[in-house]
C-alpha cells in the first residue's frame, strides 16, 4: 500500500485521519493544495515509533500499517471549510492557488520529518523541496536526525553496579579520604533510592503508601504518599544532620527540644500537607544525604560515638548511619511497592551491620518493655557486665549470623554458655520484624527453650519500630 | 567536584557515580549493544576519571561533556576490538566493520545530543516522535503557539542533525593509541 503509485496526499489516513488546522493558525497554513500527482521527491520521513533499534543498519523504517501502541485521536470535526478540494486535484504553483510563504514552509520542516503535520501541509512542503534546494538540503537532513530518535530504553541500572565501579575505582587508586564503613550501607541505600526516584513519573509520587509499624501491642499504620514517605526520611535524617552541624531540613518548621522521628515527619508534614504530592523534595533529601556521607567522611573515626538524640534515646553517630540506612531502605521498598518497581535488598555485608544493630538494642528495648509492662520481671539479676540468661539468634541467609542477647538487663553480657532459648530466622523475616512489617506472632521463626523468652524478644524486635 | 575527586575523596567518587552512571552506561550500551560490555565500559570510564580527575579542562566545556566523550571514544575502543575480532573469524569487509563503528557512535552521540538539549525541545520531539502527537497537539500540550511547536521540533532536530557530522572521536587505526587508556 506504500508503493509510490498510490502515494496519495502523504497518505496519513491509513494510520490516521488528516489532520486539520488548529484555531491558532496563521491565515492561510491550511489552505495548502495537496498534490496526489506530485511525486515528492523525497519519500515519506518515517515510520512509526516503534523500537526497531537505534542503530541504521536496517533498511530504512517504512511507512507502515498502524502497529499496536499511542495512535493519533482523530480530529473530532470534519474537513474545516474551506478544504483543499478533493484528491486526485492536481497542485502546481501557479495554478491560482495561494501558496505558502517560504518562511512557513521552511518552519513546516521538523514537523514534516517527523511526519506531523496535516496532510496539506505534508503536501505543499513536499511540492516546495522539488523546487527549493536549500530546503530539500535541509529537509533530508532533518529526516535523516529523525532516524537517531527511538523510544527511550528504560534500561535500568543495576544497583549492584555502583559497589562494583566504586570498589574497582577505589582498587586502581585508594581513597585518602574514605567513606567509613558504619556509614557504607546508607552510602548504598541512599543511592538505590535516589535511583527509584529519578524513574518515577510526577504521578507516581502521588502514589498513596500505607507506613505500618508496631506499637508495642499491636501494629498500627498512617496513611501517606510516595512523596510523604520521602518527606518522613527526611526530617528524621535531619536529626543526624543536625547533630553534624548540617542546617536541619526542617529549618523555622523543627520541633522544640529533643524531638524524635515521630514529632519531626509530623511537623514537616504539617508544614506539607499530610499527603505532599510532587517530587519536591527529592533534591533536598538527596543534598543532605549526600552532605551526610560527605561529612561523616571528613569527621571520619573521631565522631563515630558522637550521640545523636533520637527522641528519647541517644544513638552514637555510627549506629544513627545504620539507624538511617535500615530506615531507607525499608521505606525505599515502601515507595517501590506503591509504584510496582523492584527495589532490592543491602549487600550481605550492610544487612549484616543493619541485624546487628537491631541485635544490640534488643537488651535496652526488651528493659523499656519490662517498664511499660508489656514483659514480665527479670528471671535474674547479675552484675553489670557479668553473663546473664542469654538468647540464642540464628539469623539465617545472606548476612546472616549469630547473636547472643542477654534476656534480663542490657547491663548483661549475653553469653552462649548461659543459652536459655534459641530463634532462628531469616534476615529478611527479621527485619520486616524490626521494621513492625510483621506481627510477632505471626514471624515464621523456628525456636526452642524458654517460650516466654522467645515471645519477649520476638515482641522487642517489633517494637524497634516506630513512624 | 574535580578538587574533591583529586583530593581522594571517595564521597565525590559516589556523587560523581549518581550524576553521571546512567548517562555513561547507556551512551555506552546505544554503541556496544550489551549490558555486560557497558558495565564494563562504566567501570572503565569511572576508573579513569578516579585515577585521572587533573585529565579534565574545564576551560573546554562541562564536566556532563567531557565525560560523555569519554564513554564514546571507549565504548568505540572496545566495539573496535570487538569487530577486530569478529572481521578476524568472519573476513568481514573493512569498510564494513567502519560503517558499523561509524553508525554507532553517531547513534551515541545523538543520544548525548537528546538528553542535553533544552527541555523544551526534547520535550516537543517527544510529544511528536513518541506520542505521534501532530504539531497542532504538540502546541497545545505544551501550552505553546503552533509557531513555536514547529520552531522546537525544527531546531531540535537541527541540534539532532549535527550527530551525523561530526568526527569519530580519536582512538582508531592509524590514529595512535587505542584511546586514552
Amino acid at each position: 500500500m506504500n508503493s509510490p503509485e498510490e502515494w496519495e496526499g502523504y497518505g496519513c489516513e491509513d494510520a490516521y485521519p488528516p489532520r486539520h488546522d488548529g484555531p491558532g493558525e496563521p491565515p492561510g497554513t491550511g489552505a495548502a493544495p495537496g498534490p496526489p500527482a506530485a511525486r515528492p521527491r523525497i519519500p515519506s520521513p518515517r515510520a512509526a515509533a516503534e523500537d526497531h533499534g537505534p542503530l541504521p543498519d536496517g533498511p530504512p523504517p517504512e511507512r507502515a500499517a498502524p502497529k499496536p501502541g499511542p495512535t493519533r485521536p482523530a480530529p473530532a470535526e470534519g474537513p474545516p471549510p474551506g478544504a483543499p478540494a478533493a484528491p486526485g486535484d492536481a497542485a502546481h504553483p501557479g495554478d491560482g492557488r495561494p501558496e505558502l510563504p517560504h518562511r512557513v514552509l521552511t518552519s513546516l520542516l521538523g514537523a514534516w520529518a517527523l511526519a506531523a503535520c496535516s496532510a496539506e501541509e505534508t503536501a505543499a512542503v513536499e511540492a516546495h523541496l522539488t523546487d527549493c534546494a536549500f530546503c530539500a538540503d535541509e529537509a533530508l537532513r532533518l529526516r535523516d536526525a529523525v532516524g537517531l530518535l527511538h523510544p527511550a530504553d528504560n534500561l535500568d541500572l543495576d544497583p549492584l553496579l555502583r559497589s562494583r565501579v566504586l570498589e574497582g575505582c577505589l582498587g586502581r587508586r585508594p581513597a585518602r579520604i574514605p567513606v567509613p564503613e558504619w556509614a557504607a550501607p546508607y552510602d548504598a541505600e541512599t543511592a538505590k533510592l535516589d535511583a527509584l526516584l529519578r524513574d518515577m513519573g510526577d504521578a507516581e509520587w502521588r502514589a498513596p503508601v500505607r507506613l505500618r509499624w508496631f506499637d508495642g501491642e499491636r501494629p498500627v499504620h498512617r496513611e501517606t504518599t510516595a512523596a510523604g514517605v520521602l518527606g518522613h526520611l527526611l526530617a528524621v535524617d535531619g536529626l543526624v544532620a543536625a547533630s553534624l552541624g548540617l542546617p536541619d531540613p526542617l529549618g523555622d518548621a523543627a520541633p522544640a527540644g529533643t524531638a524524635g522521628p515521630g514529632d519531626r515527619t509530623r511537623a514537616l508534614w504539617r508544614t506539607l500537607g499530610e499527603a505532599p504530592r510532587t517530587p519536591a523534595l527529592h533534591r533536598p533529601w538527596r543534598e543532605q544525604s549526600h552532605a551526610l556521607i560527605r561529612t561523616a567522611s571528613f569527621t571520619g573515626g573521631g565522631v563515630s560515638d558522637l550521640a545523636v538524640p533520637y527522641g528519647p534515646v541517644r544513638l552514637p553517630l555510627r549506629d544513627a548511619f545504620l539507624d538511617r540506612a535500615f530506615g531507607c531502605w525499608l521505606h525505599a521498598g515502601d515507595i517501590a511497592d506503591a509504584v510496582a518497581y523492584p527495589h532490592k535488598g543491602p549487600a550481605a555485608g550492610h544487612l549484616h551491620s543493619l541485624v546487628d544493630l537491631a541485635a544490640r538494642l534488643l537488651p535496652r528495648a526488651l528493659a523499656r518493655r519490662r517498664q511499660a509492662g508489656l514483659a514480665g520481671p527479670p528471671r535474674e539479676l547479675v552484675a553489670a557486665g557479668s553473663p546473664g540468661r542469654t538468647l540464642h539468634l540464628e539469623i539465617e541467609g545472606d548476612g546472616g549470623g549469630h547473636w547472643y542477647i542477654a534476656l534480663d538487663s542490657p547491663a548483661a553480657v549475653g553469653s552462649p554458655e548461659r543459652t536459655v532459648a534459641h530463634l532462628a530466622l531469616d534476615g529478611e523475616e527479621f527485619c520486616q520484624l524490626a521494621a513492625g512489617h510483621i506481627v510477632p506472632d505471626e514471624a515464621a521463626a523456628g525456636s526452642d527453650g524458654e517460650r516466654e523468652a522467645v515471645r519477649d524478644v520476638l515482641y522487642a524486635t517489633a517494637s524497634l519500630s516506630r513512624l | 567536584m574535580q578538587q574533591r575527586l583529586a583530593r581522594g575523596e571517595a564521597a565525590a567518587l559516589g556523587e560523581l557515580y549518581d550524576r553521571f552512571a546512567s548517562l555513561v552506561h547507556s551512551l555506552a550500551h546505544r554503541v556496544l549493544g550489551d549490558e555486560d560490555a557497558a558495565d564494563r565500559v562504566t567501570r572503565e570510564v569511572f576508573g579513569y576519571i578516579w585515577e585521572n580527575p587533573d585529565a579534565y579542562d574545564p576551560k573546554q566545556g562541562s564536566l556532563r561533556s567531557w565525560v560523555a566523550t569519554l564513554t564514546q571514544r571507549q565504548a568505540v575502543h572496545r566495539l573496535r576490538q570487538n569487530e577486530a575480532v569478529l572481521a578476524r573469524d568472519d573476513g568481514a569487509a573493512p569498510a564494513e566493520v567502519e560503517r558499523k563503528i561509524q553508525d554507532a557512535s553517531t547513534a551515541a552521540r545523538a543520544d548525548y545530543i537528546v538528553t542535553s538539549m533544552p527541555a523544551p525541545l526534547r520535550d516537543a520531539l517527544e510529544l511528536a516522535y513518541i506520542h505521534r502527537r501532530d504539531y497542532c497537539q504538540t502546541a497545545a500540550d505544551l501550552g505553546v503557539t503552533a509557531d513555536e511547536a514547529r520552531r522546537r521540533l525544527r531546531l531540535g532536530l537541527q541540534l539532532l542533525s549535527t550527530a551525523h557530522h561530526q568526527k569519530l572521536p580519536p582512538g582508531g587505526p592509524g590514529e595512535g593509541n587505542g584511546g586514552p587508556w
